[in-house]
């Protein structure tokens, strides 16, 4: 304890400081980048999901594969995937990038099936509706299905991001320099684990509390008819 | 040569055969009211016409053209020379009135905006709705709603208009409003096949009844024939069913 209160200054000098800054900054970069590609992938993975007709079974099969596939296995293990796949195809490849695409490729998974969940709650009579009046399914899903499906998608979506914002400190294992990885680089240089682990969870905390607020004020204002109308009202203006 | 033909026309619920052959010819103009107990299979013709449930063998006509169901283009077509108006209304919740209507003649159809909303107020003013451009479906009651609806069909501009029960989900007291906007379009000359419960209003508009009963035709005339001197006795039967009450 008493070498703890010793270190206290001496940890908290503007270099180390400056270190864990930027290393919150590659894990809130890192975990939005390819949550935002991921969930844009998704939606794509599913629309080819929902795809109809007998030719595009194996299209279908794919899609289920691959969301059931990556459900299922750590995290951890789809780093190291990514990191051996890549760095066979292209040596130079960076580990930043590297830690993006294996996020994009968890988070596809996981929010696809949100996304279907949303896109399935509105009633399919808003879609045979649409389609009576020749519109396309792509144009039934984009203005009359996803606007109706938002509220049912965005709260869940954000808590997955915002918990996997935590579930990210495992790509320090392959050396990107983010929280965790700092923090060990500061504990082997022979500050306390205590000291060093305790402000790296207080940098997450401070990651992830602003993003789970934003999801509450989002789900809050979705939740109701009125509070997507006013919602509609201030992206207008 | 009639405006709609309907020809031997079957459809299949997985193994439930809910049209065994229906026959139903349509002059321009002419209003056909289908009537009958439920899960005869009124509602049926009316989306198989519009591709909604996918008919196991016959033919359609419109125009003197054939529909070929099988075929996006020919569904297609189809869907551009009917327009529908469903029993639960069917409004696009995350749009206004004025987006409702509009929505498929400027996106689908590629006319002018402004002739669209032009056209779009007119029949909101048409159904009794002028002053609900800006509101949100959740904000209109039952009856309001499916006049909207109402409008969005006609908005289509469609040669033939399909009414699937458009009273059945509306509480009396506004169920009037709902059928004198369908009187209106009676007396302006619009070709309507009427699915309906309401037979007071089916003897008062329709030109032709045809009576339905386990997935066929039982027996077609019109609304005095029908309704004072049935030849059948399954349709006897139904009408002394319903107007003892």
């Amino acid at each position: 304890m008493d070498r703890l209160l010793e270190q206290i200054p001496r940890f908290f000098t503007w270099d180390n400081i400056r270190l864990l800054l930027e290393a919150a900054w590659v894990t809130l970069g890192m975990t939005l980048t390819g949550c935002i590609i991921g969930f844009g992938l998704a939606f794509v993975l599913v629309y080819l999901r929902q795809t109809p007709g007998l030719w595009a079974l194996p299209l279908r099969v794919v899609c289920v594969t691959y969301v059931e596939f990556f459900r299922r296995i750590p995290f951890l293990v789809i780093v190291y995937l990514v990191l051996f796949f890549i760095q066979a195809l292209t040596p130079n490849a960076s580990l930043f990038t590297i830690a993006v695409i294996a996020i994009c490729l968890y988070s596809v998974a996981y929010t696809a099936d949100i996304i279907r969940g949303g896109l399935e709650s509105v009633p399919h009579t808003q879609v045979e509706a649409a389609r009576t009046m020749n519109m396309s399914r792509f144009q039934t899903t984009v203005m009359v299905v996803l606007p109706q499906a938002w509220p049912v998608i965005i709260p869940p979506a954000i808590a997955f991001a915002v918990s996997f914002i935590k579930d990210t400190a495992l790509v320090s294992q392959i050396g990107v320099f983010e929280l965790t990885f700092r923090g060990k680089e500061l504990n082997n240089q022979g500050y306390s684990g205590v000291l060093v682990f305790g402000t790296i969870a207080l940098f997450y905390f401070a990651l992830s509390f602003p993003l789970t607020l934003l999801g509450q004020h989002l789900e809050k204002r979705l939740a109701t008819p009125r509070g997507q109308r006013s919602a509609r009202k201030i992206r207008q203006s | 040569m009639p405006h709609l033909a309907v020809n031997a026309v079957r459809a299949k619920y997985g193994s439930h055969e809910v049209l065994r052959g229906i026959d139903l010819s349509i002059e321009k103009g002419e209003i056909a009211a289908l009537i009958g107990p439920s899960g005869s299979g009124k509602s049926t013709v009316l989306r198989a016409l519009v591709g909604l449930t996918p008919i196991t063998g016959g033919q359609v006509e419109i125009a003197g053209q054939s529909i070929d169901y099988r075929n996006a283009g020919s569904v297609r077509a189809a869907r551009d020379r009917m327009a529908i108006v469903f029993q639960q209304y069917n409004l696009f919740q995350n749009m206004t009135v004025m987006q409702n209507v509009t929505l498929a003649p400027v996106k689908i159809k590629h006319r002018p905006r402004a002739e669209v909303e032009a056209e779009a107020r007119r029949l909101l003013d048409v159904v009794g709705l002028g002053d609900k451009h800006a509101s949100y479906p959740d904000q209109l009651s039952g009856g309001q709603q499916q006049r909207v609806a109402i409008a969005r069909a006609l908005a289509l501009q469609p040669q033939i208009l399909l009414l699937d029960e458009v009273t059945s989900a509306l509480d009396p007291e506004l169920v009037t409003e709902v059928l004198d906007a369908i009187r209106r379009l009676a007396a302006d000359g619009m070709t309507m096949i009427i699915v309906s419960h309401e037979m007071a209003f089916v003897r008062e508009v329709a030109d032709k009844v045809v009576f339905m009963d386990q997935g066929e035709i039982i027996e077609a005339g019109s609304p005095k024939d029908m309704f004072d001197n049935p030849k059948t006795d399954r349709a006897h039967d139904f009408f002394s069913k319903i107007l003892r009450h």
